[in-house]
């Protein structure tokens, strides 16, 4: 199944991570990945959401534009999205 | 000068333009409630959180303003979250404002701790946590402005205690300095309005389905303009009803699960749907996808996400309804669609509203309490049975005149909605229709109710059952009867007149219309129970996930359409 990376700049402040999850778990989208760090010098952060590229992309876009926290959303195609699956690299020790 | 974050929130909500706040008072919002009982807001006890938050509703339903709703941490605050549930599924802005355990004692498990605000997420158009006390200068009107902008809904602020006791520095003339949030126009962003107008105009079959976004834009008028000059037949959702006239030759009546057989017909049969402010619920659409196959969309909505959210549109216009009605209309042609019009009147004729010759018919009973009823009457209904009568039978001839739970479907929802609808317009006649099972789910606000001696009359339907239950067990589990019969059911008019409420027993009767017309005269609160046969039915029903021209019931051979 083809993917999208999804990046988002939100506020950076507890509950938004709670808001972004829990809106793909009502929903009934799929959230395949993960990603998430504070902005350097600000008070948003960024994250990046990996998700399957197909009819509900639009309604995942419409949906995440009204959370309140989510100040603007990008769609990132044809990027490399191995990261997704190889983290754990990142943290052997 | 010296402030604390209960007083500084009591006056950032008077500056909102709140004059009443429903809720109960407990540990964790005692400051809050301290400085309340110093402001000019007034304060409505109701017995029951739930209650407070239907109230705030009512409230907000019937004056298209926010409202808001208080309650403690814990227990209080979970109480509320049916009403805010509600609150969502039909877009109501309520404010719901929770006290919490001190900031440093979260996530200990304290006494009355619960996260609300993790709670509420799915269920709040938005919700904050204060964490300082500053935050509150600006959390307020934002969550108002949250709460009343695009497509309304409720918003909730929970406020550790610590921050309610905490004290902030503010100039002296700071709160002369505060304007009310002003809500932002929302502007038709997408301005093809002569592509929409062509395909109304060209349309052989056109017709409007409008729902509760005409009552929440106030654009019933332009919605009657739209289908007059272009004698476009219009249909109601549940959300919808009031908001176009029942007498007019146009209006085809509520399409849907309960909707008339005449109408969901005739749905069937149009060539172009002008969708306005509805959402294409799956009590309208039936089936969605053979839900008007034959016609395109034009689906106008201030929300953008329900762009093909259910059904695919042919032309979506993402705007407030004022605006887009307005610029539509500029190049809607006249057209007396004479032939159209002809054919929907066959329909009607083919298909008649269903009437029953017992005089305590549910169909009887609300039609002889809407004849003596004013159109500018309140009636809020439970859910159930009763509510799909009375959305049924009873004509709606104003907006905002039908407040019932659609979306969450909450029993219990009546009595602390007229109650809420009484104080935002108290000169109006508030009826409340409820049923047997619903009334008990938030009976305790009888005391409330009393106390207020408000011009609220609430008429009971028993058939001591769980009426829309019992009748889908009837109908699609074999009169498998489980759990939807009353073994006991008490004698509500007693419970009515122990809370010092003038009560009537409609068995005991003999002249029911001189009766109800006797009760329905009362200008203070009062209560009548009306028997109705437990065999009594909904009719006509769509099976759910079938179509909607597969009705059953209504006494008519179903009619084949492809």
């Amino acid at each position: 199944m083809k993917k999208v990376v999804l990046e988002l700049k939100v506020n950076n402040h507890s509950g938004v991570m709670s808001h972004i999850t829990g809106l793909f778990s009502r929903r009934g989208f799929n959230l395949e990945g993960i990603l998430c760090g504070p902005e350097k010098n600000s008070s948003f952060s960024r994250i990046y959401l990996l998700v399957n590229n197909n009819d509900t992309l639009h309604q995942i876009q419409s949906q995440l534009a009204k959370l309140y926290d989510v100040l603007e959303i990008r769609i990132c195609k044809g990027n490399d999205f191995s990261v997704f699956f190889e983290i754990d690299k990142l943290f052997k020790s | 000068m010296k402030i604390n974050g209960a007083e500084l929130t009591i006056r950032l909500l008077e500056k909102q333009g709140i004059r009443i706040i429903s809720g109960i008072p407990g540990g964790t919002n005692l400051p809050l409630y301290d400085a309340l009982s110093k402001s000019t807001i007034r304060h409505i006890l109701a017995r029951h959180e739930q209650g407070a938050g239907f109230i705030a509703q009512g409230l907000s339903r019937s004056t298209g303003k926010p409202a808001v709703c208080f309650a403690t941490s814990g227990p209080g605050a979970t109480n509320l979250v049916t009403a805010i549930a509600d609150a969502q599924m039909d877009s109501i802005p309520i404010i719901a404002i929770t006290g919490q355990i001190p900031s440093q004692l979260i996530g200990t498990d304290a006494f009355q701790e619960v996260d609300i605000y993790g709670i509420t997420i799915p269920i709040t158009k938005h919700n904050f946590l204060i964490k300082k006390v500053e935050e509150l200068i600006d959390v307020i009107p934002e969550a108002f402005s949250i709460s009343v902008s695009g497509r309304p809904g409720p918003v909730l602020i929970d406020i550790p205690k610590d921050i309610q006791t905490a004290e902030i520095e503010i100039s002296e003339n700071f709160f002369e300095k505060i304007e009310k949030t002003v809500t932002a126009k929302t502007l038709a962003l997408n301005t093809d309005f002569t592509a929409a107008a062509s395909m109304i105009n060209n349309a052989a079959k056109p017709l409007i389905i409008a729902g509760g976004g005409i009552i929440k834009s106030n654009t019933s008028d332009l919605l009657n303009e739209l289908s007059v000059k272009n004698s476009i037949p219009v249909a109601l959702t549940l959300m919808g009803l009031g908001s176009y006239s029942p007498d007019s030759n146009l209006y085809l009546g509520m399409p849907g699960m309960h909707g008339s057989r005449h109408t969901n017909y005739i749905l069937q049969e149009a060539d172009l749907i002008i969708a306005l402010g509805i959402r294409f619920d799956d009590r309208l659409t039936g089936k969605s996808d053979s839900f008007c196959k034959n016609a395109k969309i034009i689906h106008i909505d201030i929300d953008k996400s329900e762009l093909n959210k259910i059904k695919t549109s042919d032309l979506f216009i993402e705007g407030n309804l004022n605006e887009s009605l307005q610029h539509l209309l500029e190049y809607i042609e006249q057209n007396e669609r004479k032939e159209w019009i002809k054919h929907i009147e066959n329909i009607k004729h083919e298909y008649p509203e269903l009437t029953a010759k017992d005089q305590f018919s549910p169909y009887n009973i609300i039609s002889i309490i809407n004849n003596l009823t004013d159109s500018n009457a309140i009636i809020t209904t439970d859910v159930g049975q009763h509510q799909m009568w009375t959305a049924q039978y009873y004509k709606f001839r104003k907006p905002g005149t039908l407040l019932t739970s659609g979306g969450l479907g909450t029993m219990g929802f009546g009595l602390p909605a007229a109650i809420g609808a009484s104080l935002g317009k108290p000169d109006c006649q508030i009826l409340c229709i409820t049923g047997d099972g619903s009334f008990l789910m938030n009976i305790q606000e009888l005391a409330l109710l009393k106390e207020l001696n408000l011009n609220v009359k609430v008429i009971l339907f028993k058939n001591n059952s769980l009426g829309l239950v019992r009748q889908q067990q009837e109908l699609f589990y074999d009169k498998n009867y489980f759990a939807s019969r009353f073994e006991f059911n008490p004698e509500f008019h007693k419970i009515a007149s122990a809370f010092g409420i003038e009560s009537f027993n409609l068995a005991e009767s003999d002249d029911i219309i001189h009766d109800l017309k006797y009760f329905l005269n009362l200008k203070t609160p009062a209560f009548i129970e009306i028997p109705i046969a437990q065999s009594q039915n909904v009719f006509p029903i769509v099976p759910p996930g079938k179509s909607n021209y597969e009705m059953i019931g209504g006494g008519y051979h179903e009619k084949s359409c492809s």
